[in-house]
């Protein structure tokens, strides 16, 4: 090369920042966002996975809505999957048929944006647990564990709207059961039902538009700003900590975002996008061509939902059969129990839960630092027997699996999860306190032989 | 506190207080200096706001009785009228709120510099960060390689949505030769039909319809007016011309004849577009006589069978519809 002298490294980078801050006046708070200190601790990485499969979920699911046609026109397939050639369907159903078989990479996008769905949840729910085992959700962050809460509670009503509008058999099936349980709210079931169906089931064709708008417009849009005020609120407040390492609760200690938390972040990243996209082009999910299309006289024995509708599934199974009538009125229909009351309950003791402990503990003070599990052995117990209880009711749900599987008597099954629903968690609740006051004694015991052994080495180093 | 209970809350003030005006509440205790500046109370100005935010609350329960009771005739002109007044009641709330309630006052903040300082820390940031990196080109190179390579294939599944390569389908018309003319309702079209000053709109028998490539416009003219390109000797009988009705130019439908029976006139008829007015000779072959289209009206050649029944007697003289890159050296397909 002739002539110039290359140009520093420095003024590579700063020429730009600084031309981009004239016109922004932003590099103080670019500084901070670089500089931003994330804890070093693998819990905290749990919310990060859901936002990756979301960014997943909103990519794939745009691809899927430039095949899917979301109507209810009655079509007859005469496509390229020979099994199904001849049958009655809806033209829902043929599009996302077509959009399996003959689009290109088109199979690909529908089993990624299926799997992601189901981790998106999944790591919500580990995240929640984290936050409820450490007591992250104290003074001063319950705005942040609402809006979570929030996040969750759409996030279980937008994977049931997604699997819906496809209208194969499950999707029926699953609609059905909604429509049951919506018909089941007391005093103004069926007015619900009637509003949102748009008359009887299976409802008038607007509503498969008014599922279609919901899951691709109006839910992932409501997700997506509750996401944006949630990391805001997080960076706003900054992240919770684990004692120890010089951590208080004035100080943060951890890696800044640049250079230390860049490259694990996007790293766990495109972890979650390889993930997502191996499982969706290497382990089938809802081979919806399996099903069949759905019609109201049509249904099948081992139908499961999504995993995170399988606690509703087994509440539904195991609530003992009984509507409660007064003067020949009915006031609660059955599925009220398991569809209606079951969800809002764990919710509403959720969304309680800060305000509960605030109220029990009289702790009203501003929490950085987390505590262990152990450290809480109460929270702990009873965060483990509510888990254990939705986690016997999840199981109950798969109940029938478990017969054709393993041959146990279905009604036995449910006899035994009826009573395990009551015992369980107590046992939960009393193991996970011994194990929490047996691990803090034992720090004791520790702390006390160390004291001891510094002492009896000083006093050695003396003689 | 929902607006509905701050004006239960302000009319139950207004009744409840005593005649006279209200006493003017004491200066703090504590005398900190002000923020918001003092002003004047303004009576006549907050009751003229009670009174529009009571308006907007009773057209907006309006609107309700409106939706909610069928007999009420004009529905939609008067659920307009209740929700649109309503906001405009609101609207001039907060103008006479912002006019003569709230307390005037000017303030004055500095411009925003730019912060050298910190942009040179940001770049002092990135980099240090690269401190234990010996290869940075080579890095760059394979951070660039890959991104380029990720981003072409998470791109390239759009691909799907065509198919993108198969364009040959744009010249297919379902015309061939043989296949009846038909009117709207599906009859087939005698050639003694078609009247001069008459503009016919006719279709493939047995075809769909729904295709640029589908409907041509019908007309008769004197056949010693007939100025045909080359070639086109007996695509014409009796003068009986059949084109696209699909312009050239944008792809609208030629929905106008412009015979001439009435005035201006230049003594030649006109089939002409209404989209952006590109007028066809249908005399000389369909070329442009006017307008922004850039090429004739493709010809459909006719011939009349035994029962006096116009058929087609082959396809266009050249692909349908507006232009593209190959419309020129493609003939229309079947």
């Amino acid at each position: 090369m002739v002539g110039r002298a290359k140009p520093q490294g420095v003024d590579v980078i700063e020429k730009p920042v600084r031309a981009l801050d004239e016109r922004s006046h932003t590099a103080p708070l670019a500084l901070r966002a670089l500089r931003y200190v994330f804890p070093d601790h693998w819990s905290f990485l749990l919310g990060e996975v859901a936002l990756y499969a979301f960014i997943v979920l909103v990519a794939t699911g745009t691809y899927l809505a430039l095949f899917f046609d979301p109507s209810t026109a009655p079509v007859v397939y005469h496509g390229s999957y020979g099994p199904l050639d001849g049958a009655h369907m809806s033209q829902a159903y043929r599009s996302a048929i077509h959009l399996s078989f003959d689009v290109k990479a088109g199979l690909l996008m529908r089993q990624t944006h299926h799997w992601a769905a189901d981790v998106f949840v999944a790591a919500i729910a580990l995240h929640l647990m984290r936050i409820v085992f450490t007591g992250a959700f104290r003074k001063p962050r319950e705005l942040t564990y609402y809006i979570g809460l929030t996040i969750l509670g759409l996030a279980l009503l937008e994977g049931y709207i997604g699997y819906s509008m496809v209208d194969d058999l499950l999707s029926g099936m699953g609609l059905a059961i909604g429509y049951g349980v919506a018909l089941s709210i007391p005093l103004i079931g069926a007015n619900v039902a009637a509003l949102i169906w748009g008359g009887p089931f299976p409802g008038a064709p607007a509503f498969w538009s008014r599922m279609y708008v919901a899951h691709v417009f109006m839910l992932p849009l409501v997700i997506a700003a509750l996401i944006g005020i949630h990391l805001f609120l997080v960076s706003s407040l900054h992240h919770t900590q684990f004692r120890g390492r010089g951590a208080t609760e004035k100080r943060l200690r951890g890696v800044p975002a640049f250079p230390g938390q860049a490259p694990r972040s996007l790293g766990l990243m495109f972890a979650v996008f390889a993930a997502l996209f191996l499982l969706g082009g290497l382990v089938q999910i809802n081979p919806i061509w399996l099903w069949g299309p759905y019609h109201v006289a049509d249904g099948t024995n081992g139908a499961q939902p999504d995993w995170y509708l399988g606690w509703l599934i087994g509440a539904l199974r195991l609530m003992p059969g009984f509507d409660i009538t007064v003067a020949g009125r009915t006031l609660v229909p059955n599925p009220f129990w398991g569809g209606i009351l079951f969800p809002t309950f764990v919710f509403g003791l959720l969304f309680l839960w800060p305000s509960l402990e605030r109220l029990i503990s009289g702790d009203r003070r501003t929490h950085n630092l987390l505590d262990r599990p152990r450290d809480a052995p109460w929270r702990t117990a009873f965060a483990t027997a509510v888990l254990t209880w939705l986690f016997v009711i999840f199981v109950a749900g798969s109940a029938d699996r478990a017969y054709v599987l393993l041959g146990w008597s279905y009604q036995t099954q449910i006899e035994v999860y009826r009573v395990l629903i009551f015992v369980l968690p107590v046992a939960a609740f009393w193991l996970a306190r011994r194990i929490c006051v047996e691990l803090l004694r034992n720090e004791d015991v520790v702390r006390d032989r160390e004291d001891a052994e510094t002492e009896a080495r000083a006093a050695a180093q003396l003689d | 506190m929902s607006i509905f209970q701050r004006l239960a809350g302000l009319l139950i003030w207004l009744f409840l207080r005593r005649r006279g005006p209200a006493p003017r509440r004491t200066e703090r205790p504590d005398a900190r200096a002000r923020i918001v500046p003092d002003g004047q109370p303004a009576p006549r100005a907050e009751l003229a706001v009670v009174a529009l935010l009571c308006l907007a609350a009773l057209s907006a329960i309006a609107f309700v009785v409106v939706y909610a009771v069928d007999s009420i005739p004009d529905q939609t002109q008067y659920l307009g009228l209740a929700l649109g007044g309503s906001f405009a009641f609101l609207a001039a709330a907060l103008i006479v709120t912002g006019r003569h309630l709230v307390v005037t006052e000017h303030v004055e903040r500095e411009y925003g510099e730019p912060h050298p300082h910190a942009a040179r820390q940001v770049a002092q940031v990135v980099e240090e960060s690269g401190g234990r990196m010996r290869r940075g080109r080579l890095l760059a190179m394979g951070a660039g390689a890959a991104a380029t390579a990720l981003l072409v294939a998470v791109v390239t599944p759009i691909a799907s949505l065509g198919p993108v390569l198969d364009v040959e389908r744009f010249t297919r018309t379902p015309w061939r030769r043989g296949r009846r003319l038909v009117d709207d309702a599906g009859r087939p079209i005698a050639a003694a039909d078609v009247r001069s000053s008459e503009f016919i709109t006719a279709y493939p028998e047995h075809a769909d319809r729904e295709q640029m490539g589908a409907p041509v416009v019908l007309v008769r003219l004197d056949p010693a007016t007939l100025h045909l390109p080359q070639g086109r000797a007996g695509w014409a009988p009796g003068g009986i011309l059949a084109y696209s009705k699909i312009c050239t130019h944008a792809g609208c439908a030629i929905a106008l004849y412009r015979s001439p029976l009435f005035r201006p006139t230049d003594g030649k008829p006109g089939l002409v577009c209404p989209c952006h007015y590109s007028t066809f000779d249908p005399a000389t072959g369909g070329t442009v006589v006017y307008g922004p289209a850039g090429r004739p009206l493709p010809q459909l050649p006719l011939s009349i069978d035994r029962r006096g029944h116009l058929r087609a007697a082959g396809n266009f003289s050249g692909p349908v519809g507006p232009s593209w890159w190959g419309v020129r050296n493609r003939k229309a397909s079947t």
